[in-house]
C-alpha cells in the first residue's frame, strides 16, 4: 500500500505529509508528560499528525502508548504539556468535550457495550450527531421517528463499510474478537472524528483478517479525509500502511520518521525490533 | 437483510405489546372475577398495593436494571410521594371535587417531590465514582422515615402549615384539619385510590419505561452501565444520563406511594422502611434485573402469594431472603453477579477491591 504523498521535514523534527503541509496539522502535542507516582509514564511527547495521515505510534509493552492515547482523550489528565487538536488548545478539557471536539478512539482491551445490539453500539457512538430530547423519546414526538430512522440509516451505512449489516442484530458481546474490534472501529466513526485513534487493532486477528484490516483502514482515512494515528505490534501492518512512525520506549520518543526510516534506525532496532527477537 | 432488520423490530414492539397485554388481562380477569362475585375481600382489598409495587418494581428495576446503579432505599420515594400525595388530596378536598382529578393531581405531585428529592440525592451520589448510591440511599430512606415520624402538618385558615415538635404549634385555629400526627401518621384521609386509576399508573410507567430504553436516551444509560469509560469516549456525559434515570425513577416511586397511601384512611411512615425497600428489590431480582415484565410478575407473586399462605407469615421475610440467596448462588445473569459484588464490596472495602477498581478504569 503506497503513501501517496512524499513526507516533508517541519519544526520540531517532526514530518507529515506534504499534501497536508498548507492546513492546520489535526494534532500538535509538545512536551506532554504524566507521572504515576514515581513513575514517568511518558515523558516529553511532541508530535505532529497531518490532516489526513496515518501515524502510527510503537515501542515495546508497558512503554507508554496507551498512555498516550489516555492523555488525547483526558482519560488521564497531563502532568505537563500542551495537546493542539486543529489548532485549539484542549487543556481543561474532558473526555467527553475531547469526543465533541474531534478525537474518537478504540481501546486495546476492547470496551463495547457487551448486553446491546451491534446497531445500538453504533448509534450510542451517534450520540451527538442525531440529537433529540428525553421527552421526546418518551412521548414517541415526530422529532423521534424522524432521528431514530436517520441514526438507523447511518448506523447501518458504517457497519457496511466492515459489511458488518447483518451482524445489526446479535449482541455485541457475542461477536467473533476480530468482529468486536471492527465494531469498535464502527462506534468511534460514528462520532465523526477527525482524529481517529486505533488501540492494537490488529490485536488477536489472524493474518488474512490483518490484510483486509490494512484495506480498511486507508479506505477509512480515503473515505472520511481524517488523520488516523496507530498503536499496533504486527510491523507488517505499521510499516505497510503508516506514513510517519514515532517510537516510544520507557516514556520517551526515541526516533521519529518514515517507515524507512525507522526500520533503519539502530536505537529502534535496540530497543524495540531486537526486543521482540528475544520473545 | 432489510427483513431481519424489521424482524427484530417487530419482535420488540411485540415483546412490549405482551407486556402491556398481560396487564390490561389481567384487569379484565379482575372484573370479571369480581363481577360474578368471587373474588375474596382479602384480595379485592391488595389490588391497590398490588398495583404500587408493581410500579415501584418497574421503577427499581430502571435504577438497579437499565441503570446499573444499587438503590437501597426506594422505599423513601414512596414514603415521599405518599406523605405529599396525602397532603395535596386532603388540601384540595374542597377545591377538587372530583375523586379521580384530585386522585391525579395527587399523584403527579407526589411524583414531583419525590423526583425532586431524587435530585438532592443523585446529584452528590451518582456524581462520584463508585457505589456512593447505595449507601446514600439506604440513609436517605432511614432519614425520610424518622423525619417523617416526627413531622405534624394540618390545613387551617393560614394555609398548610408544618411542625417538628407537635401539633399545638401548629396554630390550626377554627375548623383546622390535622393531615400528619407524627409518629401516628396521615389520618382521615379520604381514599380515592380505585384499581382502575392503579393499572392507569402501571400502563403509564410501563410507557415511560420502555419508551425511555428504546431511545436515545435509554441507549445511553445503557452504555454508561455497560462500560463507563467507552461511553465517554462517544461524548455521552455519564452523570447527566445518571441523573435521568434516577430522578425519573424516583419520581415514579412517589406516584407509587401517592397511589398506595390513597388506598388507606390512615398511613404510618414505618411502613415505607428498609424492610420495603428491600422487598421491592427482591421483586426486582427475581423477576429478573433489567427485565420489566418480570418485575410485573414477581411483585404480583410476591405480594399474592403470603395473603394465600398467611399461616407461615412469621416466616415471610426468612422466605424471601432463603429464595434471594439461592437465586443469587444459582443465577447465571452477570448482571446480578456484578451488583452482587459490588453490594458486598460497600461493605467490606477492602485494598483487593480497590485495586481491582482502579484496574478496569486503566483504559
Ligand atoms: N493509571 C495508571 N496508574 C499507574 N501506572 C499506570 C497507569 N496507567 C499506565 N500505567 C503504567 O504506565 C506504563 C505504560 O503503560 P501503557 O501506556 O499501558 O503501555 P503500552 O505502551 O504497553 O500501551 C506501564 O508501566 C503501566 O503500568
Ligand atoms: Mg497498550
Amino acid at each position: 500500500m503506497p503513501s501517496t504523498s512524499k513526507m516533508v521535514p517541519v519544526p520540531s523534527r517532526a514530518i507529515i505529509p506534504e499534501r497536508d503541509l498548507n492546513a492546520t496539522p489535526i494534532l500538535e502535542v509538545s512536551h506532554l508528560s504524566v507521572h504515576f507516582g514515581g513513575l514517568n509514564a511518558v515523558e516529553d511527547f511532541s508530535i505532529i499528525v497531518g490532516r489526513t495521515e496515518i501515524a502510527g505510534l510503537i515501542g515495546p509493552n508497558g512503554a507508554g502508548k496507551t498512555t498516550v492515547f489516555n492523555l488525547l482523550t483526558k482519560v488521564y489528565q497531563p502532568t505537563r504539556g500542551a495537546i493542539l487538536l486543529d489548532g485549539n488548545d484542549t487543556a481543561g478539557m474532558n473526555t467527553v468535550q475531547i469526543s465533541q471536539a474531534g478525537i474518537a478512539r478504540t481501546f486495546q482491551n476492547i470496551r463495547l457495550f457487551q448486553s446491546l445490539s451491534v446497531a445500538d453500539n453504533v448509534k450510542i457512538g451517534l450520540h451527538n450527531q442525531v440529537k433529540y430530547s428525553t421527552m421526546s423519546g418518551i412521548l414517541r414526538l415526530p422529532s423521534f421517528w424522524r432521528s431514530e430512522r436517520r441514526a438507523h440509516d447511518e448506523a447501518m451505512e458504517l457497519l457496511s463499510i466492515f459489511n458488518m449489516q447483518h451482524m445489526a442484530n446479535y449482541k455485541a458481546g457475542s461477536l467473533p474478537y476480530g468482529a468486536q474490534r471492527r465494531l469498535e472501529i464502527v462506534r468511534a466513526l460514528a462520532t465523526r472524528p477527525s482524529l481517529l485513534l486505533l488501540d492494537e487493532p490488529a490485536a488477536g486477528m489472524n493474518p488474512s483478517e490483518t490484510e483486509e484490516l490494512m484495506a480498511n483502514i486507508i479506505k477509512i482515512r480515503d473515505m472520511f479525509q481524517i488523520a488516523i494515528m496507530l498503536i499496533e505490534h504486527d510491523m507488517r501492518l505499521v510499516m505497510g500502511i503508516c506514513e510517519g512512525i514515532a517510537v516510544l520506549n520507557y516514556g520517551k520518543i526515541i526516533a521519529k520518521g518514515t517507515p524507512e526510516e525507522i526500520q533503519a534506525d539502530p536505537a529502534v532496532i535496540e530497543a524495540y525490533l531486537g526486543q521482540k527477537k528475544e520473545a | 437483510m432489510q427483513m431481519k432488520l424489521k424482524l427484530t423490530g417487530t419482535k420488540r414492539t411485540r415483546s412490549n405489546a405482551i407486556t402491556y397485554g398481560i396487564v390490561v388481562l389481567a384487569f379484565l380477569l379482575v372484573q370479571i372475577v369480581d363481577g360474578t362475585g368471587n373474588l375474596t375481600s382479602s384480595l379485592r382489598g391488595q389490588l391497590v398495593p398490588i398495583c404500587a409495587y408493581i410500579v415501584m418494581a418497574i421503577s427499581l428495576n430502571l435504577t438497579v436494571g437499565i441503570l446499573g446503579e444499587l438503590s437501597l432505599g426506594h422505599a423513601g420515594f414512596m414514603s415521599l410521594g405518599a406523605f405529599s400525595g396525602v397532603i395535596v388530596s386532603v388540601s384540595l378536598q374542597e377545591s377538587i371535587v372530583s375523586d379521580p382529578v384530585r386522585l391525579l393531581v395527587s399523584l403527579v405531585i407526589g411524583a414531583v417531590i419525590a423526583g425532586l428529592f431524587g435530585i438532592v440525592v443523585g446529584v452528590p451520589a451518582l456524581r462520584l465514582r463508585g457505589d456512593y448510591l447505595a449507601i446514600v440511599t439506604l440513609a436517605f430512606g432511614e432519614i425520610i422515615k424518622n423525619v417523617i415520624n416526627t413531622l405534624h402538618v394540618g390545613i387551617g385558615r393560614n394555609g398548610l402549615r408544618i411542625s417538628m415538635t407537635d401539633q399545638a404549634s401548629l396554630n390550626l385555629g377554627e375548623g383546622g384539619t390535622v393531615i400528619i400526627q407524627g409518629p401516628i401518621g396521615a389520618v382521615g384521609i379520604n381514599k380515592t385510590s380505585t384499581f382502575t386509576a392503579g393499572i392507569i399508573l402501571i400502563l403509564v410507567t410501563l410507557f415511560i419505561v420502555l419508551n425511555l430504553v428504546h431511545s436515545r436516551s435509554g441507549r445511553a444509560i445503557m452504555a454508561v452501565r455497560d462500560n463507563r469509560i467507552a461511553a465517554e469516549s462517544v461524548g455521552i456525559s455519564v452523570t447527566r444520563y445518571k441523573l435521568t434515570a434516577f430522578i425519573i425513577s424516583a419520581a415514579l416511586a412517589g406516584a407509587a406511594g401517592a397511589l398506595y397511601a390513597l388506598n388507606y384512611s390512615t398511613v404510618v411512615a414505618r411502613k415505607f422502611d428498609f424492610n420495603t425497600s428491600i422487598l421491592v428489590l427482591v421483586f426486582v431480582v427475581l423477576g429478573g434485573i433489567g427485565n420489566i415484565r418480570g418485575s410485573i410478575i414477581a411483585a404480583t407473586v410476591l405480594t399474592v402469594l403470603p395473603e394465600m399462605l398467611r399461616a407461615f407469615n412469621d416466616y415471610r421475610m426468612l422466605a424471601y431472603a432463603i429464595i434471594l440467596i439461592i437465586v443469587m448462588l444459582t443465577s447465571n445473569n452477570d448482571q446480578l453477579k456484578q451488583l452482587i459484588q459490588r453490594a458486598t464490596s460497600i461493605f467490606r472495602r477492602n485494598k483487593d477491591s480497590r485495586r481491582k477498581g482502579e484496574e478496569s478504569t486503566h483504559a
